[in-house]
C-alpha cells in the first residue's frame, strides 16, 4: 500500500543570536503550540512524535528527554529521536506513516548554540582517530571546500558575497573580514539559538487539516566517504543521488530551499541538483540568515511546504545537509495540488 | 523576574579508542617517522589509509610506504588558531596529498602568511620531537623547495612494528555557559532564602518541585510559583553501600524520594539523623540546611507519626 504524506503545518522560533533566558525545553514549547493550532490538533491526537537534537551543543547530557516534557509525554506516546538535524527525524516520520502504522506525526528539532563553543563543539563530530584531535573547526573545514571551488574556477570572493548578501537581502559591502580564507562573516552563519516543527498526515487526514497540503512526492538521504580528503568537496555527489532517488529531476521545481551554511556551499548544491535561474532559490534567507543547527534543515523542509500552503509554489525541492563540508545530503520533493 | 543566572560548565571527556590493523600500522608508523598508506582492490593508495574500502566497502589490508613530501590540493588561512589546533600562530589547513597517495590528509602547514600558500605548492612533513603513535606525531606541514630532492617512493611495507600502537585515548574538553532556564532559575533564586519553591500546571493543577517549566502530561508551560515543603514524606528510597568519589558521606545511608508538603512530584535527597536500617517508606521529614548551603545539606525525621500509604500513593 502506498499512502501519501504531506506536510500539513509548520511553525519555528524567531532566530535569536540567544535565548540563555529560557531552557531548550521553554524555547520550544511556543512552537510546538503554534504547530498544533494550525490544525486544531492537540497532543493527544498525534500517533507518532520524533525530534531531532544534539546534546553536544548546549552541554546538556540527555536535554532531548527534558524537551520531551512540552509535548506531554506522559501517560506514554509512541516516539522516538535521532542525534541529527530534524530533517531526519522527519524521514522516520515519514517511513513511520507510509507502514500505516500512524496517520499523524508531530517532528520538532531545537538547538541553543549560544552556550558552547560551537565551531569546536562540531569537532567532536568527526572522525576521531585521524581528524578531530586536530580540532579542525567547521568554518575551517568550509574554507577548504570554498577554495577548492575557486582553484577549479567554479565561483570567487564576489560571487560568494551575492550569495550571502542576497540570503540575508543586505548589500555585500558588509562581507567584514576573513574568518578563515577565503570565508568572510558574510559568507557564515550566524551562531544562533532556535526550534521548529512541523506535522505530517496521511491522505484524507492531511486534507482535513490543510486547506493545501504540500505532498512529500519523494525523500532520500545519501552520504559521502568520511575522509574530506577521498572526496571531490566541489561536488556533492550524494545529494544528486538523494535528489535522483526523490524525483526531482523527473520535472522542474520552482523553488528550492538548501540547506547551505556557507555560502559557498550554495555553489556545490546548485551545481549538482541542476539548479538554473529559473528555480528561486531560498527565499527563506536560508541557513545563511538563521541557522539553528540541529533545526535548520527541518525549517528547509518546514519552509518550502509553507510556500506551497500558501500557493506560492506548486512544486519545491527541499534540502537538508549534515556534517562537514555537506557530508550527508536529504532531499525531498514536495507539491500542492494542482490549483 | 529574576535575574538570568549562568555558570560555567567544563566538559571533559578522554575516550579510550581501539585501533583497527590498519589504523594501528599507520599510527605506529607515524611514531617511527613512516606514513603508511593503504591499497584498494583498483589499485588506489589511500593516505590516511582506512580499514575498510570506501566506496566498495571491502575490507583492505595491502599496506605501503609513501612519500612524506606531497602537493597541497586546497587550503585555508587560519588567522585565529583555536584551542587543540596544531599550530599556535596564524597557519593554514591543506590537505595534502603526499607523493605515493592517491587521496589527501588534513594538517596545517606552517607558513609566514596566506601569500605565501597556494595550492599546488609542495609540502613536506615536519615530524613532532615526542611521538606516541598519533596523528598529532605530524607537528604540522612545511614548505619545501622541489630542488630539495623528493620521497616519491612508494614501496610495499608489512605495517609490523616492534611495540605497535593499539589503541589512543582521545582526550577533548568544551567549554560551556550553562543557564538554567526560567524555571529552575526561579527555584534556584528561592533556595538563596531557604525557600523550596515549585510551579503550577495551569491545567492539570499538579505542582512540580523542582520546576523544569514544562507540565509533562499537559505539555503546557508551568509558571504560578507555589511554595512547597519544608516538610515531606519519604515515598521509597534505597541504601547506598559504596562511597561515592569526592563524596564525604559515611555509608551506608539512605537515598529516598521525598514528596514534599504541596508538591505532586517526588525530589530526591539524603535521609540523616536516623539510622539507615530505620528509615521507611512513609517516613515524615524535613530539609536541614547546612550553614553556607544554598540548597538542602538533607532530610532528618521530623516527631510526627508516619503518613497514610494513600496520602502518597500516587507520587511513587
Ligand atoms: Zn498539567
Amino acid at each position: 500500500m502506498t499512502r501519501e504524506i504531506a506536510v500539513v503545518a509548520f511553525a519555528q522560533t524567531d532566530h535569536r543570536r540567544s535565548m540563555t533566558e529560557l531552557s531548550e525545553v521553554e524555547m520550544l514549547m511556543p512552537v510546538l503550540h503554534q504547530v498544533l493550532d494550525r490544525t486544531g490538533l492537540k497532543t493527544a491526537d498525534i500517533d507518532f512524535t520524533c525530534s531531532g537534537s544534539s546534546d553536544y551543543l548546549a552541554g546538556r547530557a540527555f536535554s532531548f528527554t527534558l524537551a520531551l516534557d512540552g509535548v506531554g509525554a506522559w501517560p506514554p506516546i509512541s516516539e522516538s529521536h535521532v542525534e541529527m538535524d530534524g530533517a531526519w527525524a522527519l524521514y522516520e516520520a515519514w517511513v513511520k506513516l507510509r507502514t500505516g502504522d500512524a496517520d499523524t506525526a508531530l517532528v520538532y528539532s531545537y538547538g541553543k548554540s549560544t552556550p558552547g563553543p560551537l565551531r569546536d563543539v562540531l569537532t567532536r563530530q568527526l572522525d576521531p582517530y585521524y581528524v578531530a584531535p586536530l580540532w579542525p573547526d567547521s568554518v575551517s573545514l568550509a574554507a577548504l571546500q570554498a577554495q577548492a571551488l575557486i582553484d577549479a574556477g567554479e565561483t570567487d570572493e564576489p560571487a560568494l558575497a551575492a550569495v550571502g548578501a542576497r540570503s540575508r537581502g543586505a548589500d555585500s559591502e558588509g562581507q567584514g573580514d576573513y574568518v578563515v580564507r577565503p570565508l568572510r562573516r558574510g559568507d557564515c552563519p550566524p551562531v544562533g539559538d532556535g526550534a521548529a516543527a512541523v506535522i505530517l498526515a496521511a491522505g484524507e487526514r492531511a486534507r482535513e487539516l490543510c486547506a493545501r497540503p504540500a505532498w512529500i512526492r519523494g525523500i532520500d538521504h545519501r552520504i559521502e566517504a568520511h575522509a574530506l580528503g577521498v572526496r571531490d568537496l566541489t561536488d556533492s555527489p550524494s545529494a544528486r543521488l538523494a535528489a535522483e532517488k526523490a524525483g526531482v529531476f523527473e520535472r522542474p521545481v520552482d523553488t528550492a530551499e538548501l540547506h547551505a551554511p556557507f555560502s559557498s556551499q550554495e555553489v556545490v548544491l546548485r551545481k549538482a541538483l541542476g539548479l538554473d535561474d529559473s528555480v528561486r532559490v531560498n527565499p527563506s534567507g536560508g541557513a545563511l540568515a538563521a541557522n539553528p543547527v540541529m533545526a535548520a534543515g527541518l525549517v528547509r523542509l518546514g519552509e518550502a511546504a509553507a510556500r506551497i500552503h500558501r500557493g506560492e509554489s506548486d512544486r519545491a525541492l527541499a534540502h537538508a545537509t549534515s556534517g562537514p563540508c555537506l557530508q550527508q545530503n536529504l532531499v525531498a520533493v514536495l507539491e500542492g495540488d494542482p490549483r | 523576574m529574576p535575574e538570568v543566572l549562568t555558570a560555567p560548565l567544563v566538559v571533559e571527556f578522554p575516550f579510550t579508542r581501539s585501533l583497527g590493523p590498519v589504523q594501528s600500522a599507520f599510527l605506529t608508523g607515524l611514531r617511527e617517522r613512516v606514513v603508511l598508506g593503504v591499497r584498494t582492490a583498483d589499485g588506489r593508495t589511500l593516505v590516511p589509509p582506512v580499514e575498510y574500502d570506501p566506496v566498495t566497502a571491502e575490507e583492505i589490508r595491502d599496506l605501503v610506504h609513501v612519500g612524506s613530501t606531497g602537493t597541497v590540493t586546497t587550503w585555508a588561512w587560519n588567522p585565529a588558531p583555536r584551542r587543540g589546533q596544531p599550530l599556535d600562530t596564524p597557519f593554514a589547513w591543506v590537505l595534502v596529498r603526499l607523493d605515493g597517495a592517491d587521496t589527501a590528509l588534513l594538517h596545517a602547514l606552517d607558513a609566514p602568511g596566506p601569500d605565501a600558500v597556494h595550492s599546488g605548492m609542495r609540502v613536506r612533513v615536519r615530524w613532532a620531537a615526542e611521538r606516541s603513535g598519533a596523528i598529532t606525531d605530524i607537528a604540522c606541514f612545511e614548505p619545501y623547495a622541489a630542488d630539495d630532492g623528493d620521497d616519491s617512493q612508494v614501496t610495499v611495507h608489512a605495517g609490523e612494528f616492534e611495540d605497535p600502537v593499539t589503541g589512543i585515548v582521545a582526550a577533548a574538553r568544551l567549554d560551556y555557559t550553562y543557564s538554567p532556564g526560567r524555571a529552575q532559575t526561579a527555584f534556584i533564586t528561592a533556595l538563596t532564602d531557604r525557600k523550596l519553591v515549585g510551579e503550577r500546571c495551569p491545567s492539570c493543577r499538579k505542582v512540580y518541585v523542582p520546576p523544569r517549566g514544562a507540565c509533562p502530561t499537559c505539555g503546557l508551560a508551568t509558571s504560578e510559583q507555589v511554595e512547597v515543603g519544608p516538610r515531606g514524606t519519604v515515598t521509597t528510597f534505597c541504601i547506598v553501600n559504596i562511597k561515592a568519589k569526592n563524596l564525604d558521606i559515611e555509608v551506608p545511608y539512605v537515598y529516598a524520594h521525598i514528596a514534599l508538603d504541596g508538591a505532586d512530584l517526588a525530589l530526591h535527597g539524603r535521609i540523616g539523623g536516623i539510622p539507615y536500617d530505620q528509615v521507611r517508606m512513609g517516613l515524615r521529614v524535613e530539609a536541614v540546611w547546612a550553614d553556607d548551603s544554598r540548597y538542602p545539606d538533607h532530610y532528618r525525621p521530623t516527631d510526627e507519626p508516619d503518613a497514610d500509604y494513600d496520602t502518597y500513593k500516587e507520587l511513587l
